[in-house]
């Protein structure tokens, strides 16, 4: 218990929260690198997974490769790129977007996949082209899970975004490795606290972002139940895969 | 007028689904492919909006091979109505129903005022316009289908089993909703179905399709019961049997029909 009490008497210090490396600027820091990430792992994983769920090809592929990122240590690679590149930013930036991409790729596919291929189908033959028929029914309709899969790869983004500051300056990872050095476990463990309140408030927010996305007219299916729709078989969408990546 | 030349389609894995077809399908008036599972039927439907495209010879609509338009100007060019209705089920019964205008450009508001006007040539109420497809039973889903098939005007309108999935009772009360709305819009309605009765109760000309993608009949009900081509249409119309078979017996001095069975069918008028 007397950790904790350490770690709230670090957490409710003023001095912590001004100045250079208080815990706001941290928080700004950290907030900043996860961002960066999502953006560039979603560029990279979402038009991807959207063109495999359109087609229903590639899926294998898709499959192993986000399978096989997801057996990468994060850490393993971090210093692996930072051997590579040096000290900075771009080391964890890489490490992370390869954490990012299999949830977001499988969040992708799995989403365009879960539409009713007689809903497409008849969008078609209406006339609609083919990114008509993505933009104005597969992507509304799939977007509920589109965006289940962005909120796992922020939160495993957000809870190892701290490893950034094994080789860089940045983030509230930094109250970790710096409490770890000089032994002020009150630092360390205000520093994990810090971190998993982030996750979790952001979590949230994700959270509600699913519910608002769900189209009515399919949330009016789910309290109507009139008619079963069957559709091409489910890919699941794991939750956050932490083993291996938080060491 | 569509006329099928040739056609053929082999699927990749080496499956006939239509074999060497003639057919031309007169305009302004209801022709029904009718066949069982795996006779190439709505095979057939869809190529004439190009939703597949045969391995060998043409379709033509009015002298046109559909082959040399872009499919999606074909297609929104012609009604296409299907089984499970189709409806987006994100959009609203209204929106699904102005699908296709807005597509083509047409202004939000005069599409939903067409839409409203459609909403009530197939006999919905017009207050179900904001509500969603989920809303719906599946008898109104089929008549929102039907109106979107009708939405930009076209001249043909393509149904594919349309009321396959709708109780018998429902599937009677849209039956006879085709018949009135055909006879007040005369489209060259090609409608697709697996049911003979419901085949010879829309149908002006019928096409009796069997395993392959093989015509063995195409005529109007009347003469395919009278002169059934072959014994496989003998035998899919069920001519020699049941409430078809139909003869005459004098009771008490007025002449009844009754079926197969011997059930009584109904009086012959004098």
């Amino acid at each position: 218990m007397n950790l904790f009490l350490d770690a709230f008497a670090w957490l409710a210090d003023p001095a912590n929260w001004t100045g250079p490396g208080s815990i706001p600027q941290r928080l700004a820091e950290h907030l900043r690198v996860s961002a960066l990430v999502l953006v560039i792992a979603s560029a990279i994983a979402l038009p991807l997974g959207a063109l495999v769920g359109h087609t229903g090809r590639g899926r294998e592929p898709a499959v192993m490769v986000s399978g096989g990122l997801r057996a990468l240590p994060t850490l393993g690679v971090l210093t692996l790129f930072g051997i590579w590149i040096g000290i900075g930013l771009a080391a964890p930036v890489i490490a992370l977007v390869i954490l990012a991409i299999p949830p977001l790729l499988a969040g992708a596919y799995a989403g365009f996949e879960s539409v009713d291929r007689r809903t497409i189908d008849a969008a078609r033959a209406m006339g609609m082209r083919e990114l008509q028929v993505v933009g104005k029914v597969e992507l509304p309709l799939g977007m509920p899970i589109v965006v289940g899969g962005i909120r796992s790869a922020t939160l495993q983004i957000i809870a190892t975004a701290t490893l950034a500051a094994y080789i860089a300056d940045e983030g509230l990872g930094r109250f970790i490795f710096a409490g770890l050095k000089t032994r002020d476990y009150g630092e360390m463990l205000g520093g994990s606290i810090l971190v998993i309140l982030l996750a979790l408030v952001i979590d949230g927010c994700f959270a509600l972002t699913q519910r608002v996305v769900v189209p009515a007219g399919v949330r009016a299916t789910r309290t109507a139940e009139l008619r079963s729709r069957p559709t091409r078989s489910r890919a699941v969408v794991g939750r956050p895969n932490t083993e291996g990546n938080q060491e | 007028m569509i006329e099928f030349r040739g056609v053929a389609k082999q699927f990749p894995d080496g499956t006939v689904a239509v074999h060497d077809v003639d057919i031309v399908i007169p305009p302004r008036k209801t022709t029904v492919l009718v066949g069982s599972s795996g006779s190439g039927k709505t095979t057939l439907l869809r190529m004439i909006n190009r939703m597949v495209d045969p391995t060998a010879g043409q379709v033509l609509i009015d002298g046109t091979d559909v082959a040399t338009v872009d499919p999606v100007k074909l297609r929104r060019g012609i009604g296409y109505v299907m089984q499970n209705s189709g409806l987006l089920p994100h959009r609203k019964v209204i929106d699904n129903v102005a699908t296709v205008p807005l597509l083509r450009g047409e202004s939000r508001r005069a599409a939903h005022a067409h839409a409203l006007e459609l909403l009530d040539t197939v006999g919905l109420d017009r207050s179900l316009a904001d509500r969603y497809p989920a809303q719906l039973s599946g008898g109104q889903q089929q008549r929102v289908g039907v109106a979107r098939g009708l939405a930009v005007d076209p001249n043909i309108l393509l149904m594919d089993e349309p009321f396959g999935a709708v109780d018998p009772i429902v599937r009677a009360e849209l039956q006879q909703e085709l018949l009135r709305l055909q006879g007040e819009l005369g489209k060259t309605v090609v409608f697709v179905t697996h049911d003979i009765d419901e085949a010879f109760l829309l149908g002006d000309q019928v096409v009796i399709m069997q395993q392959g993608g093989l015509i063995s009949q195409a005529a109007s009900p009347a003469e395919i019961l009278a002169h059934p081509a072959d014994a496989f249409v003998a035998d899919f119309v069920g001519a020699d049997r049941g409430k078809r078979a139909l003869h005459v017996t004098e009771v008490d001095g007025r002449r009844v029909v009754v079926d197969a069975d011997g059930r009584a069918a109904g009086v012959l008028a004098p």
